[in-house]
C-alpha cells in the first residue's frame, strides 16, 4: 500500500477523462445507494397499522387536483412528534399512512397549517366556502381563492388512473376499477346506495361536498380528499410496537 | 498527448498564447448569455410577484393560472433551469474549449442544438405549470414528456462537453472542468432516478414507481443535489476559472483543489435526509443525512478558502473591478450560506426551522449572493470579450448593481431569519395555563411585515438586475469605434 500511495499522482486521474468520469459516478453513487436501496429492503420502514387503504375514485381525483395547485408548496402533510404539534395538529404521521401516496406530499413549508390530520375536523360546507373564498372566513388569510372549482371534473378518466395507479403497485382490485365511475358518482351524492362504495373502501363518507348534489365538481373531489386526510388509521388501537422503526 | 507541460496551469498557457487558437465555438456560447440575462430577469420579475401575493393576496386574481400554487414552480425553475442553467451552459462549454484548447466537440450544430434543446425544455415546463401540469414534486416538477426531452439534451450535453475533452491539445483537464464534468454525470443520474414514471395513457399526467417514504427519500436525494450539484459543482466550476481570469492569478492551491473536489463530491448525495427531520422517515437515515450535512461544511469552507485566497496579491482589484467584486462577494456568501445550511441540518435546530420562512431566507442567500452573483460576474467579463468589445459600457452601473442586489439580500435574508425563527417560535409557545400561545392564523398575520420588506429587497435585487441588462446590452451593441475601455470609464 505505502509504495501505491507514494507513486500516486493526482495527474494520472486528471489526464485521463474515463478514469476521472468513472471514479466521479462511483463517488456519486454511494451515499444515494446507502439511504434509498434498504428503505425497500427493511420492513418495519413501513408500519404494521390497520386501515390504510387505497383513495376512493372521488378522493383520488380530490387528490390530483391538490398536486395540480400545488397545494404542498405551501402546506406540509407531515405531523411531526412533537408536543406542540401534537396538541394542534394530532398524532405524529406514520410512513404508513402515506404508503399509496404516488407522489407523497408531505411538503416542505407551512405558509398555512398542515393538512395531515384536517379530515372531520372543518364541515363540508366550511371547506366548500373556504376553497372559494378564504378571507370570507379566515380574514388574516393569505390563501388564493379557488372559485374556479366549481366546475365538473375533466381530464383523464378516474378509471384510466386507477389502473395507471396499479400498474405502478396501487393494490387496487378488478372490482374497484370497475365499478370506479360509479363509486365516483356515489360518494358524491348520499341519496345513492353507498353500500358497495363502503364495503370496497372501508371508511369512505358518502356526502354533498360542494353543497350542490346534482353535479360532480372538482370542489366536490377536493374536499371528499381533503376530508378523508388522516382518518384512516385508528389509534385507539396502535400498539407502540407496531409503529417501532429500525 | 504533448507532454512536459504538466505543471503550468491551463488558464497560464492559454493567456502565454503558446499555441494557435482553435477555432471556438462562440455563437451558441452567446446565446446561452443573452438568455441567461432574460431568465434572469423574468425569473426575478416572477420571484418578486409571488412575494407580493403572500402580502397582498388579492394578487392571486382569483383566475387558476395566477394563483402562487401555480407560479411558485415557475419562479424556481426559471431562476434555478433557466437563470441558472443557461449560465452554466455558456460557461461551461466556454470554459471547456478555452482550457481544452479545443474546439467544441459537434462544432456550431452540436452548441446550437444544446440551446434550443435545452430552452425548449424550459419553455414547455413552464407553461406547463400554469396549465396546472405538474409532477407535484419540488424542483422536479416538469412532467415526463419535458422530462424524456431533457433526459436527451442532457446526454447530449455529456458528449458535447466529454468529447470536447477528449479532444484536449493539454496533457492536464483543468479543475474547473471537474466541476463541471460532475455537474453533468450527477444530474443525469438524479433526473432519471427521481423521474421513474408511468404516464397515464397518452396523457400529461404520470405517476411515480415509489410511494410515501421512498418517494420522500428519492425526491430529496434529487432535490437536495440539485443544490449539490446543479447550483454548487457547476457553479464551483464558474469559480475555478472566472476567479482566476479576473484576478490574474494563478488558483491559490492546487492540492485543496482535488481535496475540496472529492470531499465535495462524495458527501454532497448525502445531506438529503436533512430535508425529512422528524418525519416518518427511519431515524437512521435522518441521522445520517444530519451527520454528513455537518461533515459537508469542511470541503464547502476549503472551496470558499480556496477561491478567496486566490486573490492574494490581488486584493486591490476589488478597488477598481467591480465585476471582480461580484465574483468575490459570491463566494463570501457561498462562505455564509454553506456555514447556515449544516448548522440547520442539525435535527434540534431544524426542529425550529423547518416548514418556516428561515429555510426560504437561506435558499435565498444562496440563490442570490452566491449562484447570482457569480453569474453577474461571469456576464461582465465574459460579455465584452465574446462580442470582441474592450470594455463594458459603464463600470459605474455595475457599481450600482452591486450595491442594490447587496441591499436586496440583506433585506430578503434578515426578513426571513425575524420572520421564520419569530413563525418556529410561536408555534410551539405555551402560554401560563399549558395551552398553546398562539392559534396557527396568528402566525400568518405576524408575517406581513416581513413578507413586505422581504419583497423590498426583491425589488432591489430585480432592479439591479434591470441595470445589468441594460449595460450589457449597451455595450454589444456599441460600435468597435466608439467603444472604451473599462479602465478608462471607471467611476
Amino acid at each position: 500500500m505505502v509504495p501505491f500511495f507514494r507513486r500516486f499522482s493526482h495527474a494520472l486521474i486528471e489526464r485521463n477523462l474515463l478514469l476521472l468520469g468513472v471514479l466521479t459516478l462511483i463517488t456519486i453513487s454511494i451515499g444515494g445507494l446507502v439511504q434509498v436501496v434498504p428503505l425497500f429492503t427493511v420492513e418495519s420502514t413501513i408500519e404494521r397499522v390497520h386501515g390504510v387503504r387505497p383513495y376512493t375514485p372521488l378522493e383520488l381525483m380530490g387528490r390530483e387536483i391538490y398536486v395540480r395547485e400545488g397545494c404542498y408548496l405551501c402546506h406540509s402533510q407531515m405531523v411531526r412528534p412533537f408536543r406542540d404539534e401534537a396538541e394542534r395538529y394530532g398524532h405524529y404521521s406514520l410512513a404508513a399512512e402515506s404508503m399509496y401516496d404516488r407522489p407523497f406530499q408531505w411538503g416542505s413549508k407551512r405558509t398555512g397549517p398542515d393538512l395531515a390530520r384536517v379530515g372531520g375536523r372543518y364541515s363540508d360546507d366550511w371547506h366548500a366556502m373556504h376553497l372559494r373564498d378564504p378571507r370570507s372566513l379566515v380574514p388574516e388569510s393569505i390563501m388564493p381563492s379557488y372559485p374556479f372549482l366549481d366546475r365538473p371534473l375533466s381530464g383523464v378518466s378516474v378509471t384510466e388512473r386507477m389502473k395507471t395507479m396499479r400498474a405502478v403497485g396501487v393494490p387496487y382490485t378488478d372490482e374497484q376499477i370497475a365499478r370506479a365511475e360509479a363509486d365516483l358518482a356515489a360518494q358524491a351524492n348520499p341519496n345513492v346506495d353507498g353500500s358497495g362504495l363502503t364495503q370496497r373502501y372501508a371508511r369512505a363518507r358518502q356526502g354533498v361536498f360542494d353543497g350542490d348534489e346534482r353535479r360532480v365538481t372538482e370542489m366536490d373531489a377536493l374536499v371528499a380528499y381533503l376530508q378523508m386526510l388522516g382518518t384512516l388509521v385508528d389509534f385507539t388501537d396502535v400498539q407502540p410496537d407496531a409503529v417501532k422503526q429500525r | 498527448m504533448p507532454e512536459g507541460s504538466a505543471t503550468i496551469p491551463a488558464p497560464v498557457l492559454e493567456r502565454l498564447h503558446l499555441s494557435t487558437q482553435p477555432d471556438y465555438v462562440d455563437g451558441p456560447v452567446r446565446a446561452f448569455a443573452v438568455a441567461t440575462v432574460f431568465w434572469g430577469l423574468a425569473g426575478f420579475a416572477a420571484g418578486l410577484f409571488i412575494a407580493l401575493q403572500l402580502a397582498f393576496p388579492a394578487l392571486n386574481l382569483g383566475l387558476e393560472w395566477t394563483t402562487f400554487g401555480r407560479l411558485r414552480p415557475l419562479h424556481t425553475s426559471a431562476v434555478i433551469f433557466a437563470f441558472g442553467g443557461n449560465a452554466l451552459l455558456f460557461s461551461s462549454l466556454y470554459i471547456v474549449q478555452r482550457t481544452c484548447r479545443a474546439r467544441l466537440f459537434g462544432g456550431e450544430d452540436a452548441g446550437w442544438f444544446l440551446f434550443g434543446g435545452y430552452n425548449l425544455f424550459i419553455v414547455v415546463a413552464a407553461t406547463g405549470y400554469l396549465l396546472g401540469i405538474t409532477q407535484g414534486k419540488e424542483y422536479a416538477e416538469p412532467e415526463w414528456y419535458a422530462d424524456l426531452w431533457l433526459a436527451v439534451v442532457w446526454i447530449a450535453y455529456l458528449v458535447v462537453f466529454g468529447g470536447t475533452i477528449l479532444r484536449r491539445t493539454e496533457p492536464h483537464i483543468y479543475v474547473a472542468n471537474w466541476f463541471f464534468l460532475s455537474f453533468i454525470i450527477t444530474i443525469a443520474m438524479l433526473h432519471i432516478g427521481n423521474n421513474v414514471v408511468l404516464p397515464v395513457g397518452l396523457s400529461s399526467r404520470s405517476y411515480t414507481f415509489a410511494a410515501g417514504v421512498q418517494d420522500a427519500m428519492i425526491q430529496w436525494w434529487y432535490g437536495h443535489n440539485a443544490v449539490g450539484f446543479f447550483l454548487t459543482s457547476g457553479f464551483l466550476g464558474m469559480m475555478y476559472y472566472f476567479i482566476p481570469k479576473q484576478a490574474d492569478r494563478p488558483i491559490y492551491s492546487y492540492r485543496l483543489s482535488i481535496v475540496h473536489f472529492w470531499s465535495l463530491t462524495f458527501l454532497y448525495i448525502w445531506a438529503g435526509p436533512h430535508h425529512l427531520h422528524y418525519t416518518a422517515l427511519p431515524d437512521w437515515a435522518q441521522t445520517l443525512g444530519m451527520v454528513f450535512s455537518i461533515m459537508l461544511w469542511m470541503p464547502s469552507w476549503g472551496g470558499m478558502i480556496n477561491g478567496l485566497m486566490t486573490l492574494s496579491g490581488a486584493w486591490d482589484k476589488l478597488r477598481t473591478d467591480p465585476a471582480l467584486r461580484f465574483s468575490v462577494a459570491a463566494v463570501g456568501f457561498y462562505g455564509m450560506a454553506t456555514f447556515e445550511g449544516p448548522v440547520m441540518s442539525i435535527r434540534a435546530v431544524n426542529a425550529l426551522s423547518h416548514y418556516t420562512d428561515w429555510t426560504i431566507g437561506h435558499v435565498h442567500s444562496g440563490a442570490l449572493g452566491w449562484n447570482g452573483f457569480i453569474i453577474f460576474g461571469a456576464l461582465y467579463w465574459i460579455v465584452p470579450k465574446l462580442w470582441n468589445k474592450p470594455g463594458l459600457y459603464s463600470t459605474r452601473l455595475v457599481s450600482w448593481h452591486f450595491w442594490l442586489a447587496s441591499l436586496g439580500i440583506v433585506l430578503y435574508a434578515a426578513a426571513m431569519w425575524v420572520a421564520g425563527i419569530m413563525q418556529g417560535l410561536m408555534w410551539r409557545a405555551y402560554d401560563s395555563l399549558g395551552f398553546l400561545q398562539y392559534s396557527f392564523v396568528e402566525s400568518v398575520a405576524a408575517m406581513h411585515p416581513y413578507y413586505v420588506i422581504r419583497a423590498g429587497g426583491g425589488v432591489l435585487y430585480l432592479a439591479g438586475a434591470v441595470l445589468m441588462a441594460v449595460n450589457l446590452w449597451r455595450t454589444i451593441a456599441a460600435s468597435a469605434a466608439s467603444a472604451v475601455p473599462a479602465t478608462l470609464r471607471a467611476a
